[in-house]
C-alpha cells in the first residue's frame, strides 16, 4: 500500500509547531499548553494526541513501542504502530519496553522503570481535572493560575463521606511540581507513582481537546490527597489474605488484569503489562534451567564424589 | 475604636456613563438613568466608615444600590470609581488596588458573604458539610478529620442538626439553609461579614432565630457586619448605624435610633412613616 511520502504524516511545519508546544509544556510543568491539533486519519478520541507527538519526535534509527491498556497487541496499538510504520520508513518497532526510545500508550505506564533516554507519550482524552466542578474554560484557567483546587478536594471530602474513601479509579488528579494539577490521563492509581520523580519524560497530548502538557524527568508529582486520608493504590490482596499473582507468570508485584475463566466463570488473573509478564515467564524458565543444571551438577558431584 | 473599614467615593456606573451622569441623576431628579447616555448609576459618591464589632445598617427601596455598594466590597463586582480600605491585623489593604488573586484571597480568608438567595452561597450539588468544607480548603486546611470536626462546630453554633451534614443543601428548608450559609461564610472566622437580605422571604419565627443568631456572633466573636436589608425591623434590632440610599445616593446617616426617630429626609420619613 503507498500512503504519503512525507517523514512522519505531518508536515514538517505541524510536526515543528507541536514540538514547540512540548518544549513549553516542559517549560511549565503540568500546564496545559493548547495547539492546534491537526486532522489525523483517524477519529478523534482514538488516541491523536499522542500519536501526533509521537510523529513529530521519532526520527530515523529510534525504536518505538505502542501499547494499549498494558498490551502490544490490542486494537488501537496494532494500528497505531502499523501506521506509524507505515509513515516513519527507517523507525523500528517493539514489544520490549527497555529497547524503545519512545513509548506511546494509552491507558498505563509500563512496569519496568523507565530510563532518562526513554520517552514516554500518553494518549489523553480529556486533559482538565477541572472540568468535573467547572463548566467555562475561561474560569477553569483562573482556578489553574490561581492554583485553587479548593474544589476537586471537596469532591475528594464528598467521596470520603459517602464511602470511606477516595473512590476514583482512574485520572487520578494529579499535582505537578506544586502548581498545576493534572488529569495524568485514564491510567490507574497504580501507575500515578510513577509520574513522581520520573527519570523518563513524559508528554501528554489530548487531539480532541488540542492540549499538551507534560511532566518531566525528576519533578514532584503528588495525587491530591487530604494528610489524614492518604493516597493508596489498588489493592491485590486476595481473600486469603495474600496478594494475589499473575496466574500466567506468577508475579505477584505487578498491576493485575481481572478475567473470568470461560469455562467455570471463575476470577483470574493476569499481568496487565504483557512484555512485563513474557519477561518474568523468561526468566522464571531461565531460573528453573539454572536449578535444573545445577541440581545436575549436584548430583554429577554426588555421584562422582 | 479600631477602624476595621473605609469606603470613600464609592460608585458604579452600569453603561458608557458620561460626563453629566451624576449630575442628572439623584434624588433630586428621581431617577438614577441619565437622561443623556441612558447609563444606570447604581452607587454613587457612598462613603462610610465600619469599626470593629459594628453592625452598619443599609436600607432603601429595592434598586437604591445598597446591595451593589456590598457587592463591590466583596469583589463581586468591579466599582466604577472610589476606594475603600481594610484593616485587618495591623495590615491595611486598598481593596480595588489588590490583583484577581488576593482578592479572592482577601473575600475568602477575612471576609464573610451571606446572600438573600442561599442558591447563590452555597453550591447545591455538595453536601453542607462539604460546603463548609470547600471554604477551609480554600484556606489550605488539608485535614479530613480537621475539617470535619471544625464544620461539625460550625453547623451547630448556627444551630443547624449535625445528623444532617452530609446531606444536601436541597433538602433543607429555606431557614436551615440560611444557617449553612452563615455557618459558610463564618467557616475561616471573618473579620467583617456582609448579610444581604438574610432574612428577606423566612417565616417571622425563623427571622427572628437567625436575627438572634447574628447579635451572638457579633457580640462573641466581635465580627464587623454590613447589613443590607428593607425591613426597617431588622435595622432596629441590629445596626447600631444607619445608611440610607436612594438612587445610589446616601441620602441620610447616623445612629439607628435617631434615624427612625427623628428622620430629617422627606425619604427616609415616608419610609419609617409607611413601616411602623
Amino acid at each position: 500500500m503507498s500512503v504519503s511520502t512525507h517523514f512522519g504524516f505531518l508536515d514538517e511545519y505541524a510536526k515543528k509547531e507541536i514540538r514547540r508546544t512540548a518544549l513549553k509544556a516542559v517549560a511549565i510543568p503540568g500546564y496545559q499548553v493548547p495547539y492546534s491539533s491537526r486532522e489525523m486519519p483517524m477519529g478523534r478520541g482514538f488516541g491523536t494526541g499522542g500519536l501526533q507527538l509521537t510523529l513529530s519526535l521519532l526520527g530515523k534509527g529510534e525504536t518505538l513501542k505502542v501499547i494499549d491498556q498494558g498490551s502490544d497487541d490490542s486494537v488501537n496499538a496494532v494500528n497505531l504502530r502499523s501506521f506509524i510504520e507505515m509513515t516513519c520508513p527507517g523507525v523500528d518497532t517493539t514489544t520490549r519496553t527497555d529497547e524503545a526510545d519512545v513509548i506511546q500508550s494509552r491507558h498505563r505506564i509500563p512496569e519496568k522503570d523507565l530510563r532518562e533516554d526513554q520517552l514516554l507519550v500518553l494518549q489523553v482524552p480529556y486533559p482538565d481535572p477541572l472540568i468535573i466542578v467547572e463548566a467555562s474554560e475561561n474560569k477553569r484557567k483562573v482556578l489553574h493560575g490561581e492554583a485553587d483546587y479548593s474544589r476537586l478536594l471537596v469532591k475528594l471530602y464528598e467521596d470520603i463521606v459517602k464511602f470511606d474513601e477516595i473512590t476514583i479509579s482512574h485520572r487520578y488528579p494529579t499535582r505537578i511540581n506544586d502548581h498545576y494539577v493534572i488529569d495524568p490521563s485514564p491510567i490507574p492509581r497504580w501507575d500515578v507513582p510513577k509520574l513522581h520523580q520520573s527519570p523518563a519524560l513524559v508528554l501528554l497530548g489530548a487531539g480532541r481537546e488540542k492540549k499538551i502538557y507534560a511532566v518531566p524527568p525528576y519533578t514532584k508529582a503528588e495525587p491530591l490527597a487530604f494528610e489524614d486520608v492518604p493516597f493508596r493504590v489498588e489493592d491485590f490482596t486476595g481473600k486469603n489474605g495474600k496478594r494475589r499473582s499473575c496466574q500466567r507468570c506468577g508475579c505477584t508485584t505487578s498491576f493485575l488484569d481481572e478475567f473470568s475463566e470461560s469455562k467455570y466463570g471463575k476470577k483470574i488473573y493476569q499481568c496487565s503489562d504483557t512484555d512485563w509478564c513474557n519477561e518474568q515467564m523468561t526468566k522464571v524458565s531461565v531460573l528453573s534451567d539454572m536449578e535444573n543444571i545445577s541440581g545436575n551438577i549436584e548430583a554429577v558431584e554426588v555421584i562422582s564424589g | 475604636m479600631d477602624k476595621v473599614l473605609e469606603v470613600r467615593n464609592l460608585s458604579k456606573i452600569y453603561g458608557k456613563g458620561c460626563s453629566s451622569c451624576f449630575e442628572l441623576t439623584g434624588s433630586e431628579f428621581n431617577t438614577n438613568i441619565c437622561p443623556q447616555c441612558g447609563s444606570i448609576i447604581a452607587a454613587h459618591d457612598v462613603s462610610f466608615d465600619l469599626y470593629k464589632g459594628e453592625i452598619l445598617g443599609i436600607m432603601g427601596e429595592s434598586g437604591s444600590g445598597k446591595s451593589t455598594a456590598v457587592k463591590c466590597l466583596y469583589f463581586d463586582q468591579a466599582p466604577s470609581s472610589g476606594n475603600a480600605i481594610f484593616f485587618d491585623e495591623g495590615k491595611k489593604y486598598d481593596l480595588f488596588e489588590l490583583n484577581a488573586a488576593q482578592q479572592r484571597g482577601l473575600a475568602n480568608q477575612r471576609f464573610g458573604m451571606v446572600y438573600q438567595n442561599p442558591h447563590l452561597g452555597l453550591n447545591f450539588d455538595i453536601s453542607a458539610g462539604g460546603n463548609i468544607a470547600e471554604r477551609l480548603l480554600m484556606s489550605e486546611v488539608k485535614n479530613y478529620s480537621d475539617i470535619r470536626s471544625r464544620a461539625r462546630k460550625l453547623l451547630m453554633r448556627t444551630e443547624v442538626q449535625t445528623e444532617r451534614m452530609d446531606e444536601l443543601p436541597k433538602n433543607f428548608s429555606g431557614g436551615m439553609q440560611q444557617r449553612v450559609q452563615i455557618a459558610k461564610a463564618l467557616a475561616t472566622n471573618p473579620s467583617l461579614l456582609f448579610l444581604d437580605e438574610v432574612t428577606t422571604g423566612l417565616d417571622l419565627s425563623v427571622q427572628a432565630a437567625i436575627l438572634d443568631l447574628i447579635l451572638e456572633i457579633q457580640q462573641q466573636q466581635k465580627t464587623s457586619m454590613i447589613v443590607v436589608t428593607h425591613d426597617l425591623g431588622v435595622i432596629r434590632l441590629l445596626a447600631g448605624r444607619t445608611l440610607v440610599m436612594k438612587y445610589g445616593r446616601v441620602i441620610e446617616s447616623g445612629l439607628t435610633d435617631q434615624i427612625l426617630e427623628d428622620p430629617q429626609q422627606a425619604y427616609t420619613q415616608r419610609l419609617v412613616a409607611s413601616a411602623l
